[in-house]
């Protein structure tokens, strides 16, 4: 009979259920990057010229750019001159009703668990859905209307919300910011846009699904959410691709804005294709989000669940402007076989009365490799600013790693900063208590595992809060025994 | 019901168990009483499939079943129940989620459905009140943050949910107060029926005056050398272990 810790140590990788290829007439542009295939975008996504003109800068600062190298893993080479940089179905009709969409494309999503067609709308949830570079639904966003809200594909507010879309568009995350911010304003290819009007509570969960499809192309999504003076708005966003046996890159960046007293609460499944076992394939996701709380009192919390992706490497953070405002970062991340993870997130404390709180839980399964990065900057002027951060890593096998990083830069003596971090293994005790009460050792970790991300995946809207942790359950599955 | 026969299990290769042999019915309740060290934990955890445990000799029969075959989950889906020396902690699991899910399948090998959530609350409520378990600690985490007779009470709160055939009671009278005592042992004694069995491990006599076993067994140094009724568990509280020296395997003397 084999030990507890040979079964840990035992490592193998169950399928990814949401590894199977549309196979669709799709339109895609040829490979490599420069001034034409960014003409190419614009041109075919019908974009006003100082978008096009917004894109070429970035791609010119792109192009002077170079990798960093701070990164806790090996970033193999990207020759981003090998992908393709805009990937879509070919019907593609203005559609005014849902059911007028390609059945095929109806049916990945149903597949995926996303009904788009008109008789199985999730109730309570507005959904917009991503394939490849564009946007191929949207539901409810007539009933959005109604209360004033703006709920459509980024490439729809380009062009019949240009006002909002060049008000706001770089102005949380610059195309200077990083290699992949330039990367994405240069070839931005859809995503989903929101503007919650003053004092309008969000009637319904707002969400998007990308969904990566085409072979040897990136998705490169930008979400630009505004919510307006004392308006509240909850968004989720979730994703999967096809396995492949070549990495994909997935470059999002994301902006929220909130206003004197709106709150703006931001939920990620991802669940990008990881790679198999070998570590070979999977996607490459490397995504800049950052959020502005604005005005006074205003509120912006992430909160993520981090399953699938060959290397995630993303810091969602906020700007803590207005006085009393409040960031909020909770975060499972959990990586096996050779997936890599390097996240965490930065509060930048400016006005007074500044909170932020951090809960990070990793979890290090096979050869998986979990690092937390975190800033917490206060500074001059952030009087009483307070920080509280908790860092958690769970390690499953004694082949992975668990790894945190927590940079503090105070400029203000009246802050208080409190970190506390821990690092604990599943231990065979408590497997074989759950065993004597009749649970097998798969579902005993996936307990262990959900007990332990409790804290973060309460935060996620009931609805997925209950996927979530299925989600955790299935990629546990094979890890252990 | 549970039939030993000649066990032995040693760890890391010391050996324990040196040839163990017990005999339990269903309607029985069987102590087991012995030293420190003697195995009678050990005795269990091997009995409940602990990995650790290397099994090198003899036969265990568990409702005519090879119960040795068996994976501990489906040892404990049979019905075999060990309330721990030593409860676990597991940090954020709810203790009513845990239930469920292990009550569900002990259902599921049974060929039965799911338990409805009206019949699972209407049992929560009814056992809780047979243990005296407070429904505070039964909606916290799994033992986490338990005080150590807490974590007893509770051991005896998923027994008595999951209505076992064979409990194994190790210690668990240790660490609870007199009160919490009287309260478990009437627990146990009204889940006490013709078709169960108890295994009572314990160093006090007391226990047995609320709980009466049917048998007393001395446990010494991987052996029972000693069977009786409970008037054998007033001698040994008089007179200790030393006199039963001579009964144990001259192996144990090397
Ligand atoms: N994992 C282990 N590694 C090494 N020795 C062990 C291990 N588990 C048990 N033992 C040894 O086996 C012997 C029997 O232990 P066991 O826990 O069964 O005793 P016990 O009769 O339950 O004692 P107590 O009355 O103190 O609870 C002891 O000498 C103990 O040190
Ligand atoms: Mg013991």
């Amino acid at each position: 009979m084999s030990t507890d810790l040979d079964i840990l140590k035992d490592v193998s990788t169950e399928e990814y259920k949401y590894g199977f290829t549309t196979d669709i007439e799709m339109e895609i542009a040829p490979v490599g990057l420069n001034e034409d295939i960014v003409r190419y975008i614009s041109q075919k996504k019908n974009e006003p010229e100082w978008m096009l003109e917004y894109r070429l800068k970035a791609l010119r600062h792109f192009l002077k750019l170079e990798m960093p190298t701070w990164q806790n893993f090996e970033l193999p080479p990207i020759d981003f001159q090998a992908i393709s940089y805009y990937a879509a179905p070919k019907k593609q009709v203005k559609l005014n009703s849902l059911d007028e969409v390609d059945p095929e494309l109806l049916a990945t999503f149903e597949k995926l668990g996303i009904p788009l067609s008109e008789q199985k709308l999730l109730s309570g949830v507005a959904v917009d859905a991503v394939f490849d570079s564009v946007s191929v639904a949207t539901t409810f966003k007539e009933k959005l209307k109604e209360v004033g809200v703006i709920f459509c594909s980024f490439s729809d507010a380009v062009r019949e919300h240009p006002e909002l879309v060049q008000k706001y568009l770089g102005s949380v995350v610059p195309y200077t910011d990083n290699i992949f911010s330039a990367l994405n304003a240069a070839v931005v290819s859809d995503g989903s846009f929101v503007y919650i009007p003053k004092g309008v509570r969000c009637p319904m969960e707002l969400s998007t699904y990308f969904r990566i499809n085409a072979q040897n192309t990136g998705q490169f999504e930008r979400t630009l959410i505004i919510a307006d003076e004392g308006s509240y708005v909850s968004y989720l966003e979730g994703c999967t691709a096809p396995m492949r046996d070549e990495n994909q890159l997935h470059a999002a960046v994301v902006e929220l804005i909130a206003m004197e007293n709106a709150e703006i609460k931001y939920s990620t499944v991802q669940n990008w294709y990881p790679g198999d076992k070998d570590g070979k394939g999977g996607i490459y996701n490397f995504v800049t989000k950052r959020g502005i709380c604005k005005g006074d009192n205003s509120k912006i919390s992430w909160t993520q669940v981090e399953t699938g992706s060959s290397i995630t490497w993303k810091y969602p953070s906020v700007i803590l402007k207005g006085d009393n405002s409040t960031g909020e970062f909770y975060s499972v991340a959990l990586t096996k076989n050779k997936q890599i993870a390097d996240t965490g997130t930065k509060m930048y404390h400016i006005g007074k009365n500044t909170r932020s709180r951090i809960i990070s839980k990793g979890i290090s399964a096979g050869e998986g490799q979990n690092s937390y990065r975190g800033l917490v900057q206060i500074g001059n002027s952030a009087e009483n600013a307070r920080n509280f951060t908790q860092c958690d890593s769970l390690l499953i096998g004694d082949q992975c790693g668990a790894h945190t990083f927590p940079y503090i830069e105070s400029k203000n003596n009246s802050s208080m900063i409190e970190h506390e971090a821990t690092t604990s293994k599943i231990g065979e005790d408590q497997i074989f208590y759950l065993n004597q009460r009749g649970i097998d050792t798969e579902k005993a970790v996936a307990l262990i595992v959900n007990g332990y991300a409790k804290e973060v995946l309460n935060q996620l809207p009931m609805e997925f809060a209950v996927e979530a942790q299925k989600l955790l359950a299935i990629s546990l599955e094979g890890s252990v025994g | 019901m549970l039939s030993i026969k000649n066990l032995k299990a040693s760890v890391d290769d010391k050996e324990i168990l040196k040839g163990l042999d017990l005999e339990v019915k269903a309607g029985e309740v069987h102590a087991i009483m012995g030293p420190n060290g003697s195995g009678k934990s050990t005795l269990a955890s091997v009995l409940a499939g602990k990995d650790n445990y290397e099994v090198t000799g003899g036969q265990v029969t568990f409702d005519g079943k090879d119960l040795m075959d068996m994976s501990p989950e489906d040892r404990a889906r049979a019905g075999l129940f060990l309330a721990f020396q030593y409860p676990v902690e597991i940090p954020g699991v709810s203790n009513i989620n845990f239930l469920k899910t292990a009550m569900n399948e002990v259902r599921a090998y049974n060929n039965l459905p799911p338990i409805e959530a009206k019949e699972f609350l209407r049992m929560m409520k009814e056992k809780q009140k047979l243990v005296e378990f407070d429904s505070a600690l039964a909606n916290r985490s799994l033992n986490e943050g338990f005080s150590g007779g807490e974590k007893k009470r509770n051991e005896i709160f998923q027994l008595a949910m999951l209505e076992p055939k064979l409990s194994i009671l190790d210690e668990t009278d240790s660490g609870l107060d007199i009160d919490a005592l009287r309260i478990v042992s009437r627990g146990v004694n009204k889940l006490r029926s013709g078709k169960n069995a108890f295994i009572l491990i314990t160093h006090y006599q007391r226990l047995l005056e609320y709980i009466v076993p049917d048998y007393v067994h001395v446990l010494y140094n991987g052996q029972i050398v000693k069977s009786g009724t409970k008037e054998l568990a007033l001698e040994l509280e008089e007179k200790g272990y030393d006199w039963l020296k001579e009964s144990a395997p001259a192996a144990s003397f090397h």
